[in-house]
């Protein structure tokens, strides 16, 4: 059976539904960040597939922008993560109140 | 042909590792795996530059990060590691996620294929499709405009997290003593330990 784009839509498909999958379940920031992550890599696999099929550059260089924005992403969120749970001894969002009014 | 179907394999149950592991370490290992996965996937894709800097920035720089955090935030005295005990309450929502996305993978595999995919020049070569010489004049040519707004990106981060960060020290001058009288003691043993 070869290898179409289909194939690579679907595998794509797939983890990012794992993804969000991770972020509607775990109440852990850090692996809801995780998540996050997975469902930039599968966005990337897609753009890097299609770039393949049709032999044109932008959709490579539009994933390393992707792979920049989720490196900064990463950053910051782990940065809020750290500021608002580092005070309080426990890990988990449904705690979180700081940001009620 | 084959390695597509190994990688997938390896990429799915790692992603599914990831979000179902029960301590956050063991998820960060599961994501390594998966990002080594999809790099050999771009490579195989003709996407070398971008196999490699998945590997340098993905697996090198967040996953480092993450692991960092953990350690910070699993040195208070709860306990940090909760399980996906979500799931009770969000199964419907999730289960709609699941059907949806398993709908979708039978429609994309049965339906006939756009295009097969097309043999570029072999692997490595200069100005070949996906080169590192070829993703390198595209992106300092044609390509310019996002060059410049990853650079803008990169800065409002650094700056971001350089604002979170300063939140976070201000926070220490009230258990500044206590440190410094343990660095005063941790000198003095130093100092027993050189005479």
């Amino acid at each position: 059976m070869p290898v179409s784009i289909n194939h690579y839509i679907a595998l794509s498909t797939v983890m990012f539904f794992i993804g969000v999958l991770g972020v509607i379940v775990r109440r852990n920031p850090l692996v809801m960040l995780m998540s996050i992550e997975l469902m930039f890599n599968a966005a990337n696999l897609l753009l890097i597939a299609f770039a393949r099929l049709w032999l044109q550059n932008v959709g490579q260089i539009f994933a390393f922008l992707v792979i920049t924005v989720a490196a900064a992403e990463a950053a910051i969120g782990l940065a809020i993560i750290v500021t608002t749970f580092r005070p309080a001894r426990y890990v988990d969002v449904d705690d979180v109140r700081s940001l009620h009014g | 042909m084959s390695a597509f179907w190994v990688l997938a394999v390896i990429i799915i149950a790692s992603a599914v590792w990831t979000i179902s592991a029960s301590k956050p370490v063991y998820s960060v290992v599961a994501l390594l795996l998966n990002f080594g996965a999809l790099a050999v996937l771009y490579v195989t894709l003709s996407a070398e530059f971008l196999g490699v800097i998945q590997i340098i920035v993905y697996s090198g720089a967040i996953l480092i990060l993450f692991v960092f955090v953990i350690a910070l935030l699993s040195s208070g005295v709860a306990p940090f590691a909760t399980g996906p005990d979500r799931l009770p309450r969000i199964w419907l929502p999730g289960g709609i996620f699941v059907l949806a996305s398993l709908i979708f993978l039978v429609y994309t595999v049965s339906s006939a294929p756009l295009n097969p995919a097309r043999p570029s020049g072999p692997v490595g070569t200069a100005n070949v499709f996906g080169s590192v010489g070829d993703f390198g004049k595209a992106l300092f040519t044609v390509q310019l405009l996002p060059f410049e707004v990853v650079a803008l990106i990169l800065m409002v981060a650094v700056i971001g997290v350089i604002t979170l960060g300063g939140e976070l020290m201000r926070d220490l001058p009230a258990s500044r003593q206590e440190t410094k009288a343990d660095r005063a003691m941790r000198e003095a043993i130093l100092r027993e330990g050189t005479d």
